[in-house]
């Protein structure tokens, strides 16, 4: 009975073996399986001491074959431990490293989305004869080791929503946040509250969480992972991985197949290694703070010694937060540094001056990453005159701005108090003189009313449209031929001339008010004043910082046709003498994709806007996501750019999105998503994920213009539709209607 | 009063619609489906998204607009027109013979022969309680309605209004709609017919839903 339990045993950890190792042919696998076999078919005949011998012979060779296996470990294989049923899962976690948890936010299947568990739990450590119970708020991806109901750890939007509103919890009752990230990536469903909306939101809050938070990761798929990856410290799974998009999705874009097509094996296996998603990889990067190791071929519910290893982790990290953000430190920071898991005692709570800190930490955290991702080819002088004068311009700043505005700011609102003071008194006395002098006649001299003006109807034409004379003429509208309009079938609307079209009616159908696409000058000559734009941080240059297969020359080829060495241009630019600063996404570009280069210049321009207090605007004229090739230096662009985000508009500033065209994936879910005025111009498309994207990973069929504009503004995403004539005059509206309370250009 | 048997018989002759193709406007016209007999379908898709089987393109300025099959079907007849003729905008192209399913026949039958009253908004319908009372022991066929009677409740956000008949008498030949759904505004509610018609009615459909042969 005891041999058949043994080589049940290990059956099963052949058949892991097998499906880790999958399609590939490999020696020792096929070693392993002859052995068993051989052992299975010989076994009956064998008298028990002898049958018991080998199997103990079998069994040494399972262990050292799978020390040698690990070795031989591709991230393609990782990928496979990672999504493997065996898989430790958040349940597991919470049993095994936690003392006591309840979870909350509902249970199993009887959940608003139950592949999103919380639950608060404790930590208990014992000092001496006292036992301390420290609070935590576990959020994570349960993929519950294949249990349908959980969608594999595929967050829905509310899912996420839920995520965050009990990280908010935490911070109200100042309690560290540990999450645990096992998701292939975010469900990619439009429905209320939107994918991409969501994790925005989620990005935009954790950024400014003033409580502790550790991230633990094993399967860190793109959006959904920074949905709740933002985090103080990171750590990884030794066997996890982190990444952009999955293998098989990269494979897909570089196979270019559609239409459910599958990609090859050997082209999923390639992308896995250029993509850089091991733990490994993702520490070299930077991305990570450091790996916890598994056992061999990735951990199971049965590994109790890497519960303990995690335990100690995530406790050492919060304490390390924790102490180098608090007062007094010194003994038990050095402690910690020397040794992972050193035995201290840390108290969990922050009081206001340490969460001020921490946030500060958080943000220098996240900006000092992906420096190494783009290029600045400036000369070592021009740099240091640049730092130079960046100072100055922060002691500038810093004097106008915080002590000198601060103080005007007080005498200014005392002054009209004073003001409103002296009118309640002043008024009565005023209003009397004022009626004895208009009965004695003195005041026949009114102002002439211009009662046309106030009694005929206004021309729309006359000032929105500029009477169809632009600054600048889209080549579209050289070209001799008549253009059809998408929406025929519905409105009939009739052939249109290209050079009407594209020329006089600014690429607008004239029938139903369709927006062809324009290209990005014609926003940059007919909405901005003339010759004020004045472009910013053109040093910065997109590279191939994964040296990906053939993207050099993808890359350079964009450089040369659209003349940028970016797809994001940034600018101060006057709006009816407004100076605005901008960020440009443009759509020639790699199709607006974001990489490290876009991510910093939008990092610095928004840091621009905070220091000279400049109203922002991100005008999206196309933007694909994050570039895949930059891997995880695409991706940590969410929560990179989101952070210069919040601390701009904690400072006050005017924040807003104008999409144009299509807009998807990670910018949208990110630091275009969070901004509380966004606008599309007519007949964008704003969306987390393609049509294809989500027949593909849900299988559902969605309806046309499922991504239009319109289904955006109805869920609430975006606040307005513009017409792409009026848009001078609709920023020129939000900039005297909206902003942040700092902001001076009024 | 309509030839119940009459219209049958012609349904029997011709078993299908026709449906002709023409040039939305004049243009350079290139055939895809260009044999009589080739099958085609119609619009697909849960939204009816994916457009049918290409007959044709029309180019016209550059322009290739697509023409596409509104029915599901079979090219009955190409127009006079030859493969790259320039045509003017209404010319007829070809046509299509959809063959008409049983559902269609009695659709039509019905619709020739009855009476809808329509649900003048949108909202939750109820008979009222004495008409409700013999529709549910004896059936609606046992009801005779006029012009003007009141023969509805009308219930929609926490409002109830009654509803009068307009349209010739006779008797409730079907009922459209179900208690306690809610019916979009201009959906059919009843069809009525004169009593007189009722059995002939009823002998043609039950003939249709036994002999009528569908193709596809």
């Amino acid at each position: 009975m005891d041999i058949e339990k043994r080589i049940q045993e290990l059956r099963d950890r052949l058949k892991y073996i097998l499906d880790i190792f999958g399609p590939d042919e490999n020696a020792n696998v096929a070693m392993l399986e002859a052995k068993l076999g051989e052992y299975v078919a010989r076994e009956p005949g064998l008298p028990k001491q002898e049958a018991i011998r080998q199997l103990e012979t079998l069994e040494e060779l399972f262990k050292f074959l799978e020390k040698k296996l690990e070795r031989e470990l591709t991230p393609m294989n990782k990928v496979r431990i990672v999504r493997h049923p065996q898989r430790i899962c958040l349940k597991d976690i919470l049993e095994n490293v936690y003392d006591n948890y309840t979870e909350i936010g509902g249970q199993d299947d009887y959940s608003i989305d139950p592949s999103m568990l919380i639950a608060r739990a404790y930590i208990t450590r014992r000092r001496g004869k006292k036992v301390h119970n420290q609070a935590v708020m576990v959020i994570g991806q349960e993929k519950g080791h294949g249990q349908e109901f959980r969608n594999g750890g595929s967050v829905k939007p509310w899912g996420n929503a839920k995520a965050l509103h009990y990280m908010k919890v935490a911070e109200t009752e100042n309690i560290p946040i540990h999450t645990y990230i096992f998701t292939p990536g975010s469900y990619p469903i439009e429905d209320y509250p939107g994918a991409a909306q969501q994790i925005a939101k989620n990005l935009y809050e954790m950024a400014g969480l003033k409580v502790p938070i550790v991230a633990v990761i094993s399967e860190g798929g793109s959006g959904g992972a920074e949905a709740i990856g933002l985090a103080d410290t990171r750590i990884m799974m030794s066997h996890g991985y982190y990444s952009v998009i999955s293998p098989e999705g990269a494979a897909a874009i570089e196979g270019r197949l559609r239409g459910g097509q599958r990609a090859d094996t050997k082209l999923i296996e390639h992308c896995a290694k250029q993509l850089k998603i091991t733990a490994d990889d993702n520490r070299a990067n930077g991305y990570i703070d450091w790996k916890i190791n598994e056992p061999e071929l990735g951990a199971r519910p049965e590994h109790y010694d890497f519960f303990r290893k995690l335990r100690k982790s995530v406790i050492s990290s919060t304490d390390e937060i924790v102490l180098n953000v608090s007062g007094l430190r010194l003994f038990r920071s050095i402690a910690l540094k020397r040794h992972k898991g050193a035995d201290v005692y840390v108290r969990w709570s922050l009081n206001t001056r340490a969460k001020e800190r921490l946030l500060w930490t958080r943000y220098m955290k996240f900006r000092r990453m992906a420096q190494h991702a783009y290029l600045d080819k400036r000369h070592w002088f021009n740099r240091g005159s640049e730092w130079t004068s960046e100072l100055f311009s922060s002691l500038y700043s810093y004097f106008r701005y915080d002590l000198f505005g601060k103080q005007h700011k007080k005498v200014t609102e005392l002054a009209e108090d004073v003001h409103a003071e002296m009118q309640v008194v002043v008024g009565r006395s005023t209003k009397l003189w004022n009626a004895i002098t208009s009965r004695l006649s003195f005041g026949k001299d009114k102002k002439d009313v211009d009662k046309a003006g106030l009694t005929s109807l206004s021309v729309w034409d006359d000032g929105a449209q500029n009477s169809g004379k632009w600054q600048y003429v889209s080549p579209q509208a050289k070209l001799d031929r008549a253009v059809p309009c998408p929406n025929t079938s519905v409105h009939g609307c009739l052939d249109q001339w290209a050079p009407d079209l594209f020329g006089e009616w600014a690429g607008v159908c004239s029938f139903c008010g369709h927006h062809f696409p324009m290209e990005y000058q014609w926003y940059l000559h007919n909405i901005f004043d003339p010759g004020s734009i004045y472009e910013l941080f053109t040093e910065i240059e997109s590279t191939n910082p994964l040296k990906f297969e053939g993207f050099d020359l993808k890359l350079d080829e964009a450089k040369r046709k659209t003349g940028h060495k970016c797809g994001c241009m940034t600018f101060e630019a006057r709006i009816e003498g407004t100076t605005v600063m901008v960020a440009m996404f443009m759509g020639a570009f790699r199709g607006g994709s974001v990489g490290a280069a876009e991510g910093e210049k939008f990092i610095r321009a928004m840091e621009r806007a905070r220091k000279k207090q400049l109203p922002f605007l991100s005008y999206v004229h196309g933007t694909a996501g994050i570039r895949i090739q930059e891997g995880v230096n695409g991706v940590i662009q969410m929560p990179r750019c989101t952070l210069a985000v919040r601390r701009y508009t904690e400072a006050g500033g005017l924040y807003l999105v104008l999409y144009d065209t299509n807009s998807y994936a990670g910018p949208v879910a990110s630091f275009l998503g969070c901004s509380p005025y966004q606008f599309a111009v007519r007949s964008a498309n704003i969306g987390f994920a393609g049509p294809g994207v989500i027949k593909e990973t849900t299988g559902l069929d969605i309806p046309p213009n499922y991504h239009n504009a319109f289904q955006a503004l109805s869920r609430g995403h975006i606040q307005g539709i513009w017409d792409r004539r009026e848009i001078r005059g609709n920023l020129v509206q939000s900039l005297q209607t909206m902003g942040g309370r700092n902001l001076y250009y009024r | 009063m309509i030839d119940v048997k009459e219209l049958l018989r012609e349904l029997r002759e011709e078993p299908y619609e026709k449906i002709v193709i023409r040039a939305p406007h004049s243009g350079k016209v290139e055939f895809v489906a260009s044999e009589p007999g080739v099958r085609v379908v119609g619009p697909g898709g849960t939204w009816k998204e994916v457009p049918g089987t290409l007959l044709a393109r029309l180019e016209r300025e550059q322009v290739k607009r697509p023409i596409n099959a509104p029915q599901k079907g079979e090219v009955m007849s190409l127009g006079d027109v030859q493969n790259g003729q320039f045509v003017q905008a209404g010319q007829e192209l070809m046509t299509i013979r959809h063959f008409l399913t049983k559902e269609e026949v009695i659709a039509r039958i019905l619709r020739r022969s009855l009476s809808l009253f329509l649900a003048p908004e949108k909202g939750k319908y109820y008979f009222f309680p004495e008409v409700d009372i013999k529709i549910k022991t004896k059936g609606s066929q046992t009801v005779h309605v006029e012009d003007g009677m009141e023969l509805f409740i009308l219930s929609r956000m926490k409002r109830e209004t009654s509803v009068r008949y307009t349209g010739p008498g006779g008797i409730i030949y079907a009922v459209y709609f179900e208690t306690n759904d809610s019916v979009d505004r201009d959906a059919p509610l009843i069809g009525v017919c004169p009593e007189s018609q009722l059995g002939q009615i009823q002998e043609v459909v039950s003939r249709i839903q036994s002999e009528w042969e569908e193709r596809d």
